[in-house]
């Protein structure tokens, strides 16, 4: 079947079997590698992506019912050759060790920050129950969420054109 | 903060050194040690790094693992006509295949053999049994459904206790002339010395005895373990993308096994995300990739899938222990004494240094000084997926240290003491070290007390225990769990210490380039641990050439000189040292050459920060970049010296070394659902000189969470027939960011006296130490049920069993 849709901003249009999951459409199609699979059971968000402005595990997603739909994926994060406040925010305050989990993170990150510009501790850690950090222990990507906020409030960032 | 010299590093804490956005960090570049942003960041944000799945090779092949559905059973015969008939398969590949080409078996860095893909039996669930290459990822596990394979049930061993019974089945039968499942046995420390001082205590002191299991976990990191295998049919060249934490090591047991020419063989070990030691043994995957490609000629891509890596690759622990001390009444501690019985699976494949088969569990003995100690350990195989030492163990360290911490808990339990107090007052004095343990290690340098007092000062000890009287006064259940930890890290001097005949040393090169820009070339293999940034802090610290100005090149056998790679805390303390020390060759030359062009003496020259200097004049100076364009230029050098600045070493390490650290935590049981909440975590820790405090920080977070993980949540569990029920991450539970609280850290600094910049390793401690804190808090909170004693995992209905007076052991 054909699947047809925009990928941080490009308009992607390729023929796939329809059992295609999403994240390997992402991967092995587009040649997206920064948007990781790390589990069979939809635990590890990894894979984390945006559909429409909604972070979704992209293994648990057909590539076809992305169709149609605006993807956005970590690479999609910087604009112009400028990083998003959240992407400074991982690098500033430790918020990654081996990075596999960090593309899922700051996309959740993201989202929850255009909702919310001021989460406290807990709403950050509520935000990103649904991934697994098995490296940093999870404090350092608090801190780097709301260093990102922090960072925001000073210098207010246009919603969505970060 | 800059350091010249071990020992001067200032011991303030880096906890509330969390940068706001007005702080410009990125501008704060140490020329050395200090806090720097990591260099491997940059790529990692954007999704620019490359993990071994981002490896795409043109006309590359996918393969699949078909498994065995039965623990024990013999395979009767195997159709895999249907699977070959499949349009886009390429081959279908089982043992009896492999059988042909004398492929069949490998050996385990234990010196023993593990099946690469079944040919007689399978020996536990989930084992390699055939695999098939196909175009795509998709059609390869299609094609495992279409292959046909006939068991015949046999009885598993699935009781570990239960394995010496003179009746059990015999597991492995491939080994000539094994008529049981016995598989070692091992001895520390002095048997009659222990059992001499356990006679007199039973009559003038106190015995306390305590059975103790700390069950199997599993590292579980976020990336899966595979490779890629693409070997040139015409060079005969096989590069191995791999994930791998030890690719020197790797190389050459390919070699060994596959009879491959070393010098043909080069492995890659790209991006890795997290190691924490599972990505240290050879798996089967490997193994049919290289094998794959090598039939096919084409390149071939393994992945495993979560379930995969949760039941067949390195597992941790599965330790069952009897701890026993032997004290006075008044609390000094006088002898240890544990029996154990320690599962390996169905093949030892357990990595340690070859004459350690139970690790560095002989540190059981802990940060106390007693008169003796003793421990006997039998080893045996059962029907489970083999490993041993995974999950960021230190060698079983882990394993040593809860049993110590534990005991001792239980000790204060008997003698109604407080557990800080009893900890304090048995232990080693500073003035003692180096200290010789009762069973043989020799500990570098330590300073326990101040250590323990930070930490209960930063935990406010008191307030806590006067806060848990009021509490226990209303039916609340609070806890507080102390532990005090010595690790044993840096394997190994290689008179002791090899692997598979390879000794523990590690090699490194830096070559100083024209312009004053550097390269240096690790044998270790970063899985996360930022090298990148701190290996260029090292050869900064040594040489002053800026951090930004040198590369660090790692995990590619072709391009860095041999070392055993990354795992027990290894990295700093081994090849951290090789760092340093090829650095001060380099400096060494460098200096002739200043003395060439300053017109002076070399011992007329002074070195500060990548400057010499002559004495006295000290206008008269040359930096590191002058010189290195004069060591590359036309110009003269001195009488004798090459051109060029370059060096490299091989470093033996004279020792292990020895990080401490005092925790504490804090829990909160609800009385109602047995459910505990972690509230506080206090971690100081001590790893001698600090490279950068940032990553010593994400480092002992990284391992409080898997202690929260391992002491609440994790258990790869059996059923009796052998089914593993712990095969996706909703079974096997894994700590998010509701589970654990936020870390409160310090440290102290008490350098290694024989490591050339002082510094111990970090990498493991928090997941050593981090376990007992939180059982002993759990148990400590229990205490109005008369509980000394609870095991791992201290999920919400194992809790509330041990509060109904119902406690048994996970296994
Ligand atoms: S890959 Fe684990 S949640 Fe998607
Ligand atoms: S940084 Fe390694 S899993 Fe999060």
């Amino acid at each position: 079947m054909e699947v047809t849709m925009s990928v941080n901003g490009d308009d992607v249009s390729q023929e796939i079997e329809p059992r295609t999951l999403l994240v390997h459409f992402i991967r092995d199609h587009l040649g997206l590698t920064g948007t990781h699979w790390g589990c069979d059971t939809s635990n590890c968000g990894t894979c984390v992506v945006w559909v429409d402005d909604e972070p979704v595990k992209s293994c648990t997603t057909l590539a076809a019912m992305a169709s149609g739909h605006d993807v956005r994926t970590v690479e999609g994060m910087e604009v112009d050759g400028v990083l998003d406040p959240v992407q400074e925010g991982f690098i500033q305050c430790h918020g990654l060790q081996c990075g596999f989990c960090t593309p899922g993170m700051m996309l959740t990150a993201r989202a929850l920050l255009d909702r919310n510009p001021d989460p406290t501790d807990g709403e950050i850690r509520e935000a990103i129950s649904g991934q697994i950090c098995r490296c940093t222990g999870y404090s350092t990507i608090v801190r780097s969420i709301q260093w990102a906020a922090a960072k925001e409030r000073e210098t207010p960032v246009e919603v969505g054109a970060s | 903060m800059t350091i010249t010299e071990p020992g001067t590093q200032s011991a303030e804490d880096n906890t509330n050194a969390v940068p706001t956005p007005t702080d410009n960090l990125n501008d704060h570049k140490p020329n050395g040690f200090g806090r720097m942003l990591r260099k491997e960041d940059p790529r990692l944000v954007r999704g620019r790094g490359q993990f071994c799945d981002d490896v795409q090779v043109p006309g590359m092949l996918h393969l699949a693992i078909l498994r065995s559905p039965m623990a024990h059973a013999r395979i009767v015969s195997i159709d895999k006509s249907a699977a070959e008939a499949h349009p886009k398969v390429k081959a279908v590949v089982t043992g009896a295949d492999l059988a042909e080409h004398n492929l069949a078996w490998m050996p385990t860095l234990s010196n023993d053999v593990q099946a690469v893909l079944a040919t007689d039996k399978v020996r536990f669930q989930h084992q390699e049994v055939a695999f098939v290459v196909a175009e795509d990822r998709y059609s390869a596990r299609d094609a495992l459904e279409l292959i046909d394979v006939e068991y015949e049930w046999l009885d598993p061993v699935i009781d570990v206790r239960q394995a010496l019974a003179p009746d059990a089945p015999v597991i492995r039968d491939d080994l000539e002339g094994k008529t049981d499942n016995h598989c070692f046995d091992w001895e520390a420390g002095s048997k009659d010395d222990t059992e001499a001082v356990f006679a007199d205590a039973r009559e003038n002191g106190i015995v306390v005895t305590e059975d103790i299991v700390y069950p199997r976990v599993h590292p579980a990191p976020m990336e899966t373990c595979g490779c890629v295998a693409d070997l040139d049919p015409v060079s005969g060249k096989l590069t191995l993308w791999s994930t791998t934490q030890a690719p020197h090591a790797h190389r050459t047991v390919y070699a060994l096994v596959a009879g491959l020419p070393e010098h043909k063989i080069r492995i890659i070990a790209p991006d890795i995300g997290g190691g924490f030691g599972n990505k240290v043994p050879i798996y089967p995957g490997y193994v049919c990739s290289i094998v794959a490609s090598l039939l096919i000629g084409k390149p071939v891509k393994w992945m495993e899938d979560r379930t995969e890596n949760l039941v067949s690759t390195g597992f941790a622990r599965d330790y069952i222990m009897r701890g026993e001390i032997a004290a006075t009444k008044e609390g000094k501690i006088r002898a240890i004494r544990t029996e154990v019985l320690a599962d390996h699976g169905a093949f030892n494949g357990t990595a340690a240094p070859v004459k350690y088969p139970a690790g560095f569990f002989g540190v059981f003995t802990g940060s106390y000084d007693i008169e003796a100690a003793y421990a006997h350990m039998s080893a045996v195989y059962t029907n489970k997926a083999p490993g041993g030492v995974a999950y960021a163990c230190s060698f079983r360290i882990t394993e040593a240290v809860y049993l110590v911490e534990r005991m001792v808990d239980v000790l204060a339990y008997d003698l109604e003491m407080d557990p800080a107090e009893l900890r304090l007052q048995n232990f080693i004095q500073p003035e003692q070290f180096p200290y010789e343990s009762k069973t043989g290690w020799v500990y570098d340098s330590g300073d326990y007390e101040p250590t323990m007092r930070k930490a209960l000062d930063m935990a406010g000890y008191a307030e806590l225990r006067a806060e848990q009287e009021e509490k226990r006064s209303r039916g609340e259940l609070m806890g507080i769990g102390i532990s005090f930890f010595t690790e044993a890290v840096g394997a190994g001097p290689r008179k002791d210490m090899d692997i598979l005949g390879l000794g523990m040393a590690d090699g490194c090169e830096l070559r100083v380039h024209p312009t004053g820009k550097a390269v240096v070339r690790l044998s270790v293999k970063t899985q996360g641990q930022g090298h990148e940034t701190t290996f260029a802090q090292i050869i900064a610290q040594e040489i002053g050439i800026p951090p930004d100005d040198i590369d660090v090149v790692h995990g590619d056998t072709d391009n860095t000189p041999f070392g055993l790679g990354t795992y027990g805390s290894r990295s700093t303390p081994v090849s951290g040292a090789a760092a340093a020390l090829v650095a001060r060759k380099v400096r060494d030359k460098a200096q002739i050459i200043a003395s060439g062009m300053l017109e002076a003496s070399v011992a007329d020259l002074e070195y500060e920060a990548g400057t010499f200097r002559v004495k006295g004049d000290p206008e008269q100076s040359v930096t590191i970049q002058d010189i290195a364009m004069r060591a590359h230029g036309a110009g003269d050098l001195p009488e004798g010296i090459e051109g060029g600045l370059e060096a490299q070493i091989c470093y033996n390490p004279e020792n292990l070394t020895y990080p401490f650290g005092a925790y504490i935590c804090v829990v909160d049981v609800d009385p109602g659902t047995a459910e505990v909440k972690v509230r506080r975590f206090v971690a100081v820790d001590d790893c001698g000189t600090q490279i950068n405090p940032m990553i010593v920080e994400g480092q002992v977070h990284g391992g409080l969470a898997d202690g929260v993980g391992m002491a609440l949540m994790e258990m790869i569990s059996f059923d009796e027939e052998g089914n593993c029920l712990a095969g996706s991450l909703m079974d096997y539970l894994i700590p998010t960011a509701m589970e654990v609280p936020d870390w409160e850290t310090g440290h102290t600094v008490t350098p290694s006296p024989h490591h050339p910049i002082g510094a111990k390793g970090i990498g493991e401690s928090a997941t050593v130490g981090s376990p007992p804190a939180i059982v002993n808090a759990v148990v400590d909170a229990l205490k109005p049920y008369g509980i000394r004693h609870a095991d791992m995992p201290l999920t919400p209905s194992r809790v509330w069993e041990a509060m109904q007076g119902n406690h048994t052991p996970p296994i």
